[in-house]
C-alpha cells in the first residue's frame, strides 16, 4: 500500500472516532442537563411538602404533639445540609405518617376553615416526591452507565461534572392522604 | 398547557393503546389544555381535529401480532415538522421501545419528553439485541411511565432505570351507566375480543363451555368479537352451538351494554397482556370477573381479590370456576361490588390526574419541546434509505 493512501486511510479513521466522540459527549451533556432540571424538580417538591408542613403545623388544627413533631421534622428538612437532606427528609417523611396514620386526622384537618386546600397541596406533594425522586434516579442511572464506559473515562469526556449520586431517602406517603380509590368518585 | 402526543399504532385500527391515547387527549382537552396527536394513518381517513396524520403504516409482525407502525425518511420528515410546529411544552410518546413513530418523535426532539410503556415482555430476541441501539434515543425521555407493575417489571429489567406505575384510565360512570339489554341477560356469559387472536384465549372458552352447560344448562355463552364465528365453532355439538351467540363486533355502547348485561365476564387469554382493560372495563359496569392467572390480571384484579382467577390455558379450571360462580348467587353479588369500589382508581378523574402530575413534574423550570437539530443533520447526511412510502 502507498504511503499517501495509508495516511489518507489513518486520517479517516481518526476523523470517524472524533466524530463518534463527540456524539458520545453530545449526549452526556443532554443527561446531565436532565439530571439538573429533575434534581431541580425534586427540590421544588420537597420544599413544597416542607412548607405546607410547617403551615399545618403551625396553623393550630393539629393537637400539641402532632403540631411540635411535624413542626421540627419539616423545620430540619428545610434547614439541613446538602448531605444530611436525605436523612432529614426522610424523618419529615416518618412524621407526616406518625401524624395522618388515621384518616379521621386528615377529615379533622379538612373540616377546619382552609384546611381542604391544605390537605390537598401537601397531597399532592406527598405524591409527587416520590414521582420525581424517581425521575431523578432514572436520569441519574443513564448517566452513570454511560460515564463508567471505557471510551468516557480514557478521553475523560464527562470534564469536571462530579459523578451523579441517587438521591435515597425514605418518600412514602401517609396512605390516609393519598389513598383516592374507596372515597374518590 | 400544549401537549404532544405521539400513537404509534395506526389511529383507524381498533387496539388498546390507540384506545388509551383516545381517551387521555380528550380528557385533557376537556380540562383546558391544547392538545395535538400525531399517529398513522392513511391520508384520506377522517380523522378528529385535534389527530394530525403522519403517513401510511405499514404492517409489520411485532410482538406475537401484526402491527401496523411508521418508519422511513418521509414519516421522520413529518415528525419533525409536527414538533417544530406544535411548539409543545410536554411531548408524551407511547411505547418508545417499539420500532414506531414515538422512537421517531423520541429521536427528532429535545426538552420534556413522557413516556409510556404499554408492552409486557418483549417477545422476539430482536428487541433485546436492539435495546442497546435505542439507549441513546431513550436516555431523552424525562419521565416514564408504566401501565402496571408488571410491565414497570419488564422495563427495568431489559432497560434499566425506572419508571412510575400509572394505569390505564377508563371513564367508569360510562360502563357503570349503560342500560342493560334483557336479551344478553339470564346465565349469561360475556367474552369480549378478536376471535381469530389465539392468545384472546376463545379455543380454551370453547372447550370448557361442554362442561359448563353439563352443570349450567340453561347457561349461555355471548361474544363479540372480529372474526368468523364458523371457524372456532364449527365442530360442536349443535346442542352447545345453540347456546352460544356471536354478536360480531359491537360499538362502545353496545359493550357497555353487554358487560352491565352478563352474569360473568370470562377473560382466558392466554398471554402477551400488560394489563387488561377489558377487566376494569367489566368492572366498571359491574360484571364479576374470573379471569386467567396471567400476572398483569392478577394485579389488576387487586390481586385476584376484586374477581375470581383460574389456571391459564385449563378448560377443566376454567368451567369449575365458572360454573361455581354461575351457581353462586352471593359470591357473584360479592365479586360485583368489591370490583367497582376497586375500579375507582383507574377512572380517568384519577389517572387524568396522576399522569398531568408527571407532566407538571418535568415541565417544571424546564425549556418547551424544540427539534433536536443535532438528529436533524445527522437524517439530512445519512438518512434511513427504507423508505416504505407508496
Amino acid at each position: 500500500m502507498s504511503t499517501p493512501l495509508t495516511l489518507l486511510l489513518i486520517a479517516v479513521v481518526l476523523c470517524l472516532i472524533g466524530v463518534y466522540l463527540s456524539w458520545t459527549a453530545g449526549r452526556l451533556d443532554r443527561l446531565h442537563t436532565r439530571i439538573d432540571a429533575t434534581k431541580a424538580a425534586l427540590d421544588a417538591q420537597l420544599l413544597r411538602r416542607a412548607s405546607v408542613a410547617q403551615e399545618l403545623a403551625t396553623s393550630g388544627v393539629l393537637d400539641p404533639a402532632a403540631s411540635i413533631v411535624l413542626y421540627e421534622a419539616a423545620h430540619a428538612a428545610r434547614q439541613a445540609e446538602e448531605d444530611q437532606r436525605e436523612v432529614a427528609e426522610s424523618e419529615l417523611s416518618q412524621a407526616l405518617r406518625a401524624v395522618f396514620e388515621a384518616p379521621e386526622q386528615v377529615e379533622a384537618v379538612r373540616g377546619a376553615p382552609g384546611g381542604e386546600e391544605a390537605v390537598h397541596e401537601l397531597a399532592e406533594a406527598a405524591r409527587r416526591v416520590p414521582m420525581a425522586r424517581r425521575f431523578h434516579n432514572d436520569a441519574v442511572r443513564a448517566a452513570r452507565a454511560l460515564r463508567r464506559h471505557r471510551k468516557v473515562r480514557w478521553f475523560r469526556l464527562a470534564g469536571h461534572a462530579p459523578f451523579p449520586l441517587a438521591v435515597e431517602m425514605d418518600d412514602e406517603p401517609p396512605p390516609a392522604l393519598t389513598d383516592r380509590a374507596p372515597s374518590a368518585g | 398547557m400544549r401537549i404532544g402526543i405521539v400513537c404509534p399504532y395506526s389511529w383507524e385500527a381498533p387496539g388498546g393503546v390507540q384506545f388509551h391515547v383516545r381517551d387521555l387527549a380528550e380528557h385533557l382537552r376537556a380540562a383546558g389544555h391544547e392538545v395535538s396527536v400525531l399517529a398513522p394513518a392513511d391520508d384520506d381517513t377522517p380523522l378528529p381535529e385535534y389527530v394530525v396524520g403522519a403517513g401510511r403504516a405499514v404492517p409489520v409482525p411485532y410482538n406475537g401480532s401484526v402491527a401496523r407502525i411508521n418508519f422511513g425518511f418521509l414519516s421522520a420528515a413529518r415528525v419533525r415538522r409536527w414538533v417544530r410546529d406544535g411548539d409543545f411544552d410536554v411531548l408524551h410518546i407511547h411505547e418508545p421501545a417499539a420500532p414506531s413513530l414515538a422512537l421517531l418523535a423520541c429521536w427528532a426532539a429535545k426538552g420534556p419528553i413522557v413516556a409510556t410503556f404499554h408492552m409486557s415482555s418483549p417477545r422476539s430476541r430482536g428487541m433485546i439485541a436492539a435495546y442497546p441501539i435505542l439507549q441513546s434515543a431513550l436516555e431523552k425521555i424525562s419521565a416514564r411511565i408504566a401501565v402496571s407493575e408488571y410491565a414497570r417489571r419488564t422495563l427495568v429489567e431489559h432497560l434499566g432505570g425506572d419508571a412510575v406505575v400509572i394505569p390505564n384510565g377508563v371513564d367508569v360512570s360510562f360502563f357503570a351507566g349503560a342500560e342493560p339489554k334483557t336479551a344478553w341477560q339470564g346465565r349469561t356469559l360475556g367474552f369480549i375480543g378478536r376471535i381469530d387472536e389465539p392468545r384472546k384465549g376463545l379455543p380454551v372458552l370453547m372447550e370448557a363451555f361442554p362442561r359448563i352447560l353439563e352443570r349450567v344448562p340453561d347457561a349461555r355463552l355471548l361474544v363479540a368479537g372480529r372474526g368468523d364465528p364458523a371457524e372456532i365453532a364449527g365442530h360442536l355439538p349443535p346442542e352447545v352451538r345453540a347456546r352460544v351467540e356471536f354478536l360480531g363486533m359491537v360499538s362502545d355502547e353496545d359493550k357497555a351494554r353487554l358487560l352491565r348485561s352478563v352474569d360473568l365476564y370470562v377473560a382466558p387469554n392466554t398471554g402477551g397482556e400488560s394489563f387488561g382493560i377489558i377487566l376494569v372495563e367489566a368492572m366498571s359496569a359491574g360484571a364479576p370477573v374470573l379471569a386467567a392467572d396471567l400476572d398483569a390480571f392478577v394485579q389488576v384484579l387487586d390481586g385476584g381479590t376484586a374477581g375470581e382467577v383460574f389456571a391459564r390455558e385449563d378448560a377443566g379450571d376454567l368451567a369449575e370456576r365458572a360454573a361455581g360462580l354461575l351457581l353462586d348467587d352471593a359470591r357473584r353479588a360479592e365479586l360485583r361490588e368489591r370490583g367497582s369500589r376497586h375500579v375507582q382508581r383507574f377512572d380517568w378523574s384519577t389517572v387524568g390526574a396522576d399522569i398531568l402530575a408527571v407532566y407538571e413534574t418535568v415541565t417544571q423550570g424546564a425549556q418547551s419541546v424544540a427539534e433536536d437539530e443535532r438528529a436533524g443533520r445527522w437524517a439530512a447526511r445519512f438518512g434511513p434509505a427504507r423508505d416504505r412510502e407508496a
